[in-house]
Order: structure tokens, then sequence, then C-alpha cells
């Protein structure tokens, strides 16, 4: 019989992704190109606040989307049609997540010469996406009042990798149980460094104070 | 679905490891799993089942999986204590100043051939 032979490899299955997302936020650094991930559960409201907030900044940058819906290409549409911008969907192949692969491939069909940021609408899911490093500059996270104060303490991950958290929907927060202090508290304690803005992607409320954050995040990564 | 993307991950290491070490055949994978780590042993099992079948190295390759238990580090009394029964709370002093010391790994340990 033969030998049994065992070979340790020792390694995280993230390991390649960290790797490719590294490299990736290293080139766009060199040319210039912010890169935002936007992540939430489906319906938070991501497409709203991405249309909101583009029309608010895209007479002072380029600005690009990407949209990665499993299999349609609505959200990409909808925005094109909303605000004017280049939009694409990216095909995750029935993933539940985009990695730094698909992502990459994603910029180069948006042509990372002819924008300053590039937006990218993840997979509407609080785990998987929180796993995979997309290159990203930075992570935004929208949690909507509907969902309740307490996903912190239930997707402890996605929270942790978040940069802001935009609480949505803050206009039916009279029709909610939903208590702001105590969500602000259950996401301090997975992420201290947290920065929390309230948001009504409907009537547009709290959204310029993102708007203002992404501009200076952008201007800051593009060292001016 | 969650681990079956995962189990893509894991036929593009273990093939390329076997390739570098000139193995045709790999008859078992195993992986560290955390009890936190957000992976289903059991899905996990099945995907890779039917995904490894399709790779002619790894037809009828087992997977093993290690569930390693998670611990969280509490930093204000200096304990441990176990995450899945008292999470983010430390049982010995109530404090929430606490971090996970294991359990979140998805990891490939090692190939049998
Ligand atoms: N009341 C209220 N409704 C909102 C707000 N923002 C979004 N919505 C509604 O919530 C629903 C989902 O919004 P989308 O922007 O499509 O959410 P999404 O996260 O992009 O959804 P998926 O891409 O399907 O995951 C739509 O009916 C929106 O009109 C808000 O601030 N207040
Ligand atoms: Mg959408
Ligand atoms: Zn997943
Ligand atoms: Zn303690």
């Amino acid at each position: 019989m033969d030998e049994v032979k065992v070979i340790e490899i020792k390694k995280s299955v993230f390991a390649d992704n960290d790797k490719a997302a590294e490299k990736l936020r290293k080139e766009l650094k060199q040319k210039g190109v912010y890169l935002l991930n936007v992540m939430s559960s489906p319906g938070s409201g991501k497409t709203t606040t991405l249309i909101q907030t583009i029309n608010r900044i895209k007479d002072r940058v380029r600005v690009a989307v990407m949209e990665a819906d499993i299999d349609s290409d609505v959200d990409a549409v909808k925005i094109k049609e909303a605000t004017g911008i280049p939009s694409i969907q990216l095909h995750t192949g029935g993933m539940c997540h985009l990695d730094a692969e698909m992502t990459r491939q994603g910029l180069d069909n948006v042509g990372m010469e002819a924008v300053d940021l590039v937006i990218l609408e993840n997979v509407g899911n609080l785990v998987c996406p929180a796993e995979f490093d997309t290159g990203s500059c930075r992570n935004v996270m929208i949690l909507s009042v509907p969902e309740g104060d307490d996903k912190a303490l239930k997707y402890p991950l996605m929270f942790s990798v978040c940069d802001v958290v935009l609480v949505n929907k803050t206009d039916v927060l009279p029709y909610f149980d939903f208590d702001m202090e105590k969500c602000s508290k259950n996401i301090h304690a997975r992420n201290s460094q947290a920065k929390i803005i309230p948001i009504s992607a409907k009537t547009g409320e709290g959204v310029g104070a993102f708007a203002d954050w992404l501009l200076r995040e952008v201007m800051r990564w593009k060292g001016r | 679905m969650h681990e079956l993307g995962i189990v893509f991950y894991i036929i593009k290491d273990v093939k390329q490891v076997a390739e570098e070490h000139h193995v045709e055949h790999v008859s078992t994978v195993v992986m560290d799993i955390g009890e936190v780590s957000t992976v289903v042993p059991h899905l996990l099992t099945d995907c890779w089942r039917w995904a490894a079948d399709k790779e002619d190295m790894l037809r009828g390759c087992e997977m093993k999986v290690n569930i390693i238990r998670a611990v969280t580090w509490c930093d204000n009394c200096k304990k441990e204590y176990e995450t899945v029964k008292f999470g983010k709370t430390c049982p010995h002093c109530n404090s929430g100043n606490t971090w996970l010391l294991r359990g979140n790994e998805v990891e490939i340990n090692s190939i049998i051939i």
C-alpha cells in the first residue's frame, strides 16, 4: 500500500483574496481613484442612498457606480436614469459576495482614468461581503430603522469592518421601536471607531453630512 | 450560497498546493473551522462533495472538519471565557470590553495524499 503523506497548509481561505485586495488598494492610491464599498441587508436603501448622495457631489468629482446584483441590472439602470452618471452591473456568478478579483474586473470596465470615485453596491447580505475585502478604501454599511437597533449584536463582523454606518429611513422612526441611542451603543461595542450618520434617503435628511464626509475622503485620498 | 463560494476558494488552494507537490490525487482535506466563523460545517461538506467530484484530482476526496472552540478574552479582568455561551459580555466581571481570541477561523489545515 502507498504511504500516507500529509502536507500541512495552515492557510486561511481568505488569504489570497486579502492579498489581491491589498494590491488593488495600492493601485487605486497610485491612480488617485477612491473606491467605496457599500453593504447592507436587501432593501435597506443602498440604491436610494447612492442616488441622493451622487446628485449632491457629481458636479465636484467624477463618479461611477458598480452594481453587484446577483442576476439583474435593475439597480444599474435606476442609477443611470436618476443621476446620469455611468453605472455598470457586475456579474457575481450567483455568489453571495464580491471578491477583489471581481471588483478589479469591474474597475477595468469602468476605466480608472475616467473617474475620481467609484461606488460599489455590494450584494445585499450582512455575512459574506464582510469576509471578503474588495480592495475598497472605505466600507460603508447601511442599517435601516425597520431592521431593528440590535443588528450590530447579531452581525458583529459586518459592523467591525465598516468605517461608517448610515442609519437609514429615519422618516419612519415614529412607527418603530427603534432606539437610536441603543443602536449607537451596540455599534460602538463592536467598533469604537465607526462613524454613525442617521439619514433618510427618502427626504434627504442627513445625506448632506454623508456627502460632505465622502467628498473630504476623496480629496484626501487624491492628496488634495 | 455562502458555503459553496468558500468551497471554490478551497478547491483553488488545494489544487495549487497539490500541483506544487506533484500530487495526482488528494484523498482528504482537513479544515479548521471556528465555531463563530459563519461557516456551517455540514453545509460546507455537502458543497464540497458536490464540487470536489467535478475535479479529477479531488474526486472522492473526503473533507474532515476540525471545529475550533470560540474563546473570548476580557480586557477588564484579564480572563478568558467561552464565546458561544456568554457572547460579548464577560461572565466573570460583566464587562463588555472583550475580544474574540479564536473561533472565527476558516482555514485549510492540511491535505492527505
Ligand atoms: N421610508 C423610506 N423608504 C426608503 C428609504 N430609503 C429607501 N427606501 C425604500 O426602501 C426600498 C428599498 O430601497 P433600495 O434603495 O432599493 O434598497 P437596496 O438596499 O438598494 O435594495 P437591494 O439592492 O434590493 O438590496 C424602496 O422601496 C425605497 O423606496 C427611506 O429613507 N425612507
Ligand atoms: Mg439596490
Ligand atoms: Zn457568502
Ligand atoms: Zn471580565
